[in-house]
């Protein structure tokens, strides 16, 4: 996957405005099997599958038994016997292992060598993928998923999911397939302005949506209540780490997750330094200009006894000032309906 | 790609037009393409000082932050502030509105190590 294709900015937009196409091959997959299947995977996730129903898939973390976090994935449930975590790409060989070492009783493969992955992202997405598929896409709810065949033949496991905050799919496919399929999809989203997206904008979109990255947010070091993800995390089912995130969620944590957006002009980077009221209160994770916005925005973690909302980043020995804020930044389409209902 | 004859060039990818003792400054067209999108610029003031092969400001693209090193020495004697408000002329038009500086050069010796276009042309093919 490139940084870009024909700009960050021109692609940012035209997934915010019309339809982008991303090649995320490079995610992993691994599929947990077996009549163990179920207890493995509620033991390894901090989430709770038992909230959703088969063809349905769930966002969570795997942790540590000390809290800290393996990975962040999205597990698919087919049935209580066959799940696929989609896990990332510079975490795949240490997650198959982490759910190798802990699913006695269950079958677990490492099945990323067979998987391409493409991601269609942006209002336009049901349009530009209904030619495609045998089933009509806008049926597919929010997190959930189907087994549908695209172009007449190609077997894809079709997921209404993404991390961009738009509406729009991810599409599981045999690696041999894909570029046909990326093509078709091109060909059919080309009326809606379709945009191939490399690695660029998908930074810029998922943090204008606050959304967490592996490295940056999240890490073998920060446990995912200290990332503010407490509502992925459901206690009491005896996952590995819940006693230290119980502790953390019951006693609170000394460093949280922020938000923020600059009001003075610079843009904000990964690493450098956070003050409040004059005082060092931590470090920025993930930064950059938001496309949509046009101001820097930005995530860090700060001392949580040093509040807000405004704070200072140091940008070159200077102090611009910033406000800390609950993300979303961006209003998409999507969130607004969400809102509605 | 462009690279006008009348500029000279640095391996630190800016340009260089000089007019008397007067030393106008940008980022090249190969600057700009590497960089992307360009959406914020730090220049210095007017009437500072700028040393030759140091940082007078910064550009930063959508994903990264990049040095501007001055390829003379001297007194800002102009700052084009147009750009500040509208950092995407850099990409735009590199070597006309998206001029940064001008420098009073102290040292026209300064300008003895510059490059000419094809020996730039040369530098970045074999930076490649």
């Amino acid at each position: 996957m490139p940084v870009q294709y024909s700009g960050v900015i021109d692609e940012h937009l035209a997934v915010r405005g019309a339809c982008g196409l991303f090649d995320v091959s490079h995610m992993g997959e691994v599929e947990v099997s077996g009549k163990g299947a179920l207890k493995a995977v509620q033991r390894l996730m901090t989430n709770d599958i038992e909230r959703v129903v088969d063809g349905q898939c769930q966002y969570t973390l795997l942790c540590y038994p000390d809290g800290g976090v393996v990975d962040d994935c999205i597990v698919y449930r087919f049935n209580s016997e066959r799940f696929l975590f989609c896990v990332n790409a510079s975490n795949t060989e240490k997650a198959s292992e982490w759910i190798k070492a802990n699913s006695s009783g269950a079958l677990v493969e490492d099945l990323s060598p067979e998987y391409a992955q493409l991601a269609l992202q942006g209002p336009k997405s049901v349009e530009v993928l209904r030619p495609l598929l045998d089933i009509d896409p806008s049926e597919i709810k929010h997190f959930h998923f189907v087994m549908g065949e695209l172009s007449g033949s190609i077997e894809a496991i079709v997921s209404r999911t993404g991390y961009t905050g738009e509406d729009g799919f991810e599409i599981y496919l045999p690696v041999a397939d894909a570029e046909a399929v990326w093509d078709a999809l091109m060909d059919s989203g080309r009326q809606y302005g379709i945009k191939p997206i490399g690695l660029g904008a998908r930074d810029t979109l998922r943090l204008e949506m606050g959304y967490p990255l592996y490295g940056h947010e999240l890490s073998e070091e920060i446990t995912p209540i200290e990332a503010g993800l407490k509502k992925y995390v459901r206690f009491g089912r005896g996952f590995i780490g819940e006693d230290v995130l119980q502790k953390q969620a019951n006693e609170g944590v000394k460093k949280t997750l922020v938000g923020f957006k600059m009001k003075d002009p610079g843009i904000p980077r990964t690493g450098y330094e956070i003050y409040i009221g004059g005082k060092a209160a931590g470090k920025v994770t993930s930064g950059t200009l938001s496309p949509s916005l046009n101001a820097g925005i930005g995530m860090g973690f700060i001392d949580s006894a040093l509040k807000g909302p405004e704070i200072e980043v140091m940008i070159r020995n200077r102090a611009a000032k910033a406000m800390t804020a609950k993300p979303p930044f961006y209003q998409s389409e999507l969130q607004t309906k969400k809102a509605a209902v | 790609m462009e690279f006008p004859k009348d500029l000279k060039y640095t391996k630190e990818h800016e340009w260089v037009k000089v007019d008397g003792s007067i030393a106008t400054v940008g980022i090249t067209d190969y600057a700009q393409d590497s960089l992307g999108d360009v959406v914020y610029v730090e220049l210095p003031q007017e009437g500072g000082s700028v040393t030759k092969n140091e940082p007078f400001g910064v550009v930063e693209s959508v994903k990264a932050v990049s040095d501007l090193y001055s390829p003379v020495s001297g007194s800002v004697a102009e700052v084009n502030d147009a750009i500040i408000d509208s950092p995407e002329v850099i990409n735009d038009d590199p070597y006309g509105d998206a001029w940064m500086i001008r420098v009073e050069v102290h040292s026209p010796n300064d300008l003895s190590d510059l490059l000419s276009a094809e020996e730039y042309q040369k530098y970045i093919e074999e930076e490649k």
